[in-house]
């Protein structure tokens, strides 16, 4: 059940415009994005979407430190923006961009002031050769704490929002 | 995030996760197991039996050692993790824009 799908897709409804749904996606990331799926160690300040192709995703910690996790490969608003996921199996920044995923995320007009957003994050397999590799990573002891602690949160029951 | 349910179960007991933590630092033997952990040595193979059943380690004979590692295919694959977490994120998404969008609808 490990699967063999490489993509994930997922859409959502919302009661907000176009150009509203793509501001707050960018512009507002850090007012949505779920506060325990950072990678920075430091704790975190604030999130950053930098509004151009070249641009980064990254996250800034209190101390000052920043985490660039995505770089932004496409970026036309109100419609669409992809960004690369520059983040490994082992919970570190991926600094190979061959080994990045990417998700594409684009919105729709659904009529009145409604909006579909359609998420794609593809190219899994890209991360595939860290799975061969996480034995290697398991015995540096990097990477991994973090990870388990994401995991044993799920598994201590906490209900997973919108599941 | 895995893909077998009964890894969740595993995964409930504090003990048994931090063994699971342990074995994710570095493998192990129950032996280096039972010294770096209050649990007795029975405990521990009682513990790791659950988690080998959980497909959540697996185990490998090297000399007169039986070392557990983690089990890369029991535990989620990305694809399961990322399905969860989008889902999560965009039904934040749309708790946050559409309340925004009331708000500036507010003269």
């Amino acid at each position: 059940m490990t699967g063999t799908s490489t993509a994930v897709t997922t859409s959502i409804i919302v009661d907000a415009p176009l150009d509203a749904a793509f501001s707050v996606f960018t512009d507002d990331i850090g007012s949505w994005w779920p506060p325990e799926h950072h990678i920075i160690q430091a704790p975190l300040a604030s999130m950053v979407f930098e509004p151009k192709v070249g641009g980064h995703v990254y996250d800034v910690g209190t101390d000052g430190s920043e985490c660039r996790w995505a770089r932004v490969l496409a970026y036309e608003p109100p419609n669409r923006v992809v960004f690369s996921w520059d983040i490994s199996l082992q919970w570190q920044v991926e600094t190979d961009p061959s080994k990045a995923s990417e998700v594409e995320v684009r919105f729709v007009p659904e009529g009145g002031r409604r909006t579909r957003v359609e998420l794609e994050h593809r190219h899994l397999d890209r991360h595939g050769d860290g799975w061969e590799g996480i034995r290697d990573a398991v015995r540096s002891g990097g990477g991994w704490g973090m990870g388990l602690q994401r995991f044993a949160r799920r598994a201590e029951g906490a209900p997973v929002a919108g599941a | 995030m895995i893909a077998n349910p009964h890894a969740l179960d595993a995964l409930g007991d504090p003990t048994r996760r931090a063994i699971f933590e342990q074995i994710g630092e570095r493998p192990s033997a129950v032996v280096d197991l039972a010294a770096r952990l209050p649990v007795s040595r029975p405990a521990v193979s009682q513990h790791l039996k659950v988690l080998k059943d959980a497909g959540l380690v697996r185990d490998v004979q090297l000399g007169t050692r039986r070392i557990y590692s983690l089990d890369p295919d029991g535990i989620a694959g990305l694809h399961d993790y990322l399905d969860r977490f989008w889902n999560t994120a965009l039904h934040s998404f749309k708790t946050r824009v559409e309340r925004q969008d009331q708000q500036e609808e507010t003269p």
